[in-house]
């Protein structure tokens, strides 16, 4: 016993220095992410300003049954799930496809602006992009300008519902697919020139090569991808959601994710114990999609896990 | 063989164009909304109030009105930049510092608790508390209500980029840290005096990556700062966009009704001005971003 505690006292000596050099890391996770888990018991108990988060009295699972009559979680859930959904789907076609045909191509000049324009959109902040989206589409937008000049009637794409998820899975793809083509076309120049040498020398054509050789190289980085963004299926992106939507009654309807109306609840509801209660679910949803995510990849494909 | 080549040409001549194309559409498509908010920011309000936004200016329709009303009363704009800028470095260098610190402890093949620390960091990025206790714990224990630190400090530490580091510096070889150690080196001076150096290219993309998400930044503004004199830009910019609080404000700095401003312009404008120095930096920075993504893509 004497031992062992020797050898420990020893081990953090001689470690000293290394330790003292994780603690500002330590305060920060400690500060901003196990601190605030915690604060789940917020969720369990009915929370009132003067008597802080220890003193307020319990209420068991009072928060949730008023979350899930009283609410439209079930609504915001299924939104929040089919948005990423077509995020993941769409997003996967259009950065796996660009970045095969830009593999292909060969003029170096041509490659080197589209790809600079391509991944431009990544570098601004949903605020822009919302200014952007109201410069083109807005009342006063390049689009009704253009129609007007056409003699045709002005359209507005905010108030029509049921075109909008297309709008914003429109967005998602401008924003985003230059970022995604960029690490599949990383991935393409790891592949090996001397399986398309001897494609070719077998006749095979353009379309054969990306079909046999192309994409099943880069299956380990789509399951990798995939596995990321599945793990947060349940995570809106908030930002998007919350300049782009923003407070559009109509619109509302069908684009208010969990993330946002979290948000909301927290600014204009003082029942702080059921907002605490939708994010303790979400959370919940979210940890349990990840491990189950990476659970499914490590029975088909261990190499490839997360963790 | 001649007749295989010249149907070898024709596929590749078929996925050319379409391939040329469908780039082309796409690229233009990511390009072209920038040079209309550029193109829109210079039109004369009365064009944009009876015709709307419309690909090119006509001569007499251009007018630089919204960029002089954004710098008649320079307060707003210079005091979003300044507070954006201050962010931006302070928080940058802070978390490149604690990031690759922490990342060179966890890369440390003869550190003892190196797998129990990592799980301690990663486990975070799997479950959170959400919102709620983080917005109550900032705001009622930490105080963050209007301090500048509020927009340092959310931003300056991302497990993520921890990964990225580790991973990074496990490429360096081990060898190193040994030799340092038989010289008589401490671990502190190993990091700062071999292992950085060796570790520029994760360095700068670390750097590009957390700088322009500070820059970016408007969602902690938007939780912690209920004074106008304390937004960034994006958040200034954002209030402009709902010509709530901002336009208020430049409305009684410049002594005009908000009425008078050329407020569809100006937002236009303010969106030039913040979003300005990205794009003019974007063309030398492009080819790091690129190199900092498959960094981490590859090893990650």
């Amino acid at each position: 016993m004497d031992k062992k505690r020797g050898s420990m006292q020893k081990k953090l000596a001689k470690n000293r220095t290394l330790l003292l050099m994780l603690v500002p890391a330590i305060i920060f996770v400690v500060m901003f992410s196990y601190l605030p888990m915690a604060g789940i018991v917020l969720a369990f108990k009915n929370y009132r300003y003067a008597d802080g988060i220890l003193g307020s009295p319990w209420t068991g699972l009072d928060n949730f049954k008023f979350l899930f009559v009283s609410s439209k979680v079930w609504s915001l859930t299924r939104n929040t799930l089919l948005y990423n959904i077509a995020f993941i789907i769409f997003g996967m076609i259009f950065e796996v496809g660009f970045a095969v045909v830009l593999s292909e191509l060969t003029n170096k000049i041509f490659k080197k602006f589209a790809q600079g324009f391509m991944f431009l959109p990544y570098f601004i902040s949903w605020v822009v992009v919302a200014t952007i989206m109201l410069n083109i589409f807005g009342d006063h937008g390049v689009l009704n300008s253009v129609l007007t000049s056409a003699g045709l009637p002005k359209y507005n794409v905010y108030s029509h519902t049921s075109t909008w998820p297309v709008v914003m899975v429109l967005v998602r793809l401008w924003k985003q697919t230059g970022y995604g083509t960029v690490i599949y076309l990383a991935a393409i120049a790891g592949i090996s020139q001397d399986l398309y040498e001897a494609a070719g020398m077998d006749g095979a054509n353009v379309w054969q090569k990306i079909r046999y050789i192309t994409l099943p190289s880069l299956k380990p980085t789509i399951m990798i991808m995939m596995l990321l963004a599945m793990g947060n299926m349940f995570r809106g992106d908030f930002g998007m959601f919350y300049q782009i939507v923003g407070s559009n009654q109509l619109l509302l309807k069908s684009s208010d994710i969990l993330d946002t109306y979290i948000y909301r609840l927290l600014l204009t509801t003082p029942d702080v114990g059921m907002t605490a209660a939708a994010g303790l679910y979400q959370s919940v949803l979210c940890f349990v999609t990840i491990v189950t995510a990476n659970w499914i990849v490590k029975k088909i494909a261990p190499d490839y896990t997360l963790f | 063989m001649e007749t295989k080549k010249v149907k070898k040409g024709k596929d590749q001549i078929a996925f050319g164009i379409i391939g040329y194309l469908l780039v082309t559409i796409f690229a233009l498509a990511c390009i072209i909304p920038f040079y209309l908010i550029v193109v829109g920011s210079f039109t004369a309000e009365s064009t944009i109030v009876t015709k709307g936004y419309s690909f090119i200016i006509a001569a007499k329709d251009f007018s630089t009105a919204a960029y002089q009303m954004a710098f008649k009363s320079p307060q707003t704009i210079l005091g979003a930049y300044g507070i954006t800028i201050f962010v931006t470095v302070v928080g940058t260098v802070l978390s490149i510092f604690i990031t690759s610190m922490t990342g060179y402890v966890l890369a440390r093949n003869d550190f003892p608790w190196k797998n129990g620390f990592s799980f301690f960091f990663f486990f975070t990025t799997l479950f959170n508390g959400g919102l709620v206790p983080y917005y109550l714990l900032c705001t009622k224990y930490l105080g963050f209500t209007n301090r500048l630190y509020s927009l340092i400090l959310p931003g300056m530490f991302s497990v993520w980029n921890v990964i990225i580091a580790k991973s990074f510096m496990k490429g360096i070889p081990f060898e190193m840290v040994e030799a340092a150690k038989i010289d008589g080196a401490g671990d502190f001076y190993i990091y700062y005096k071999v292992i950085l150096p060796m570790a520029k290219p994760l360095i700068a993309t670390l750097t590009l990556f957390v700088a322009l998400a500070y820059w970016n930044d408007w969602y902690n503004c938007m939780l912690f700062m209920s004074t106008g004199d304390q937004w960034n830009l994006q958040y200034t910019l954002q209030n402009i966009l709902n010509s709530s609080e901002a336009l208020k404000r430049i409305a009684v700095l410049t002594g005009m009704q908000v009425g008078q401003l050329p407020s569809e312009g100006l937002k236009l404008a303010m969106t030039v001005i913040a979003t300005g120095p990205i794009v003019l930096l974007y063309p030398f920075l492009q080819k790091y971003f690129v190199k900092g993504l498959t960094l981490g893509a590859v090893k990650g």
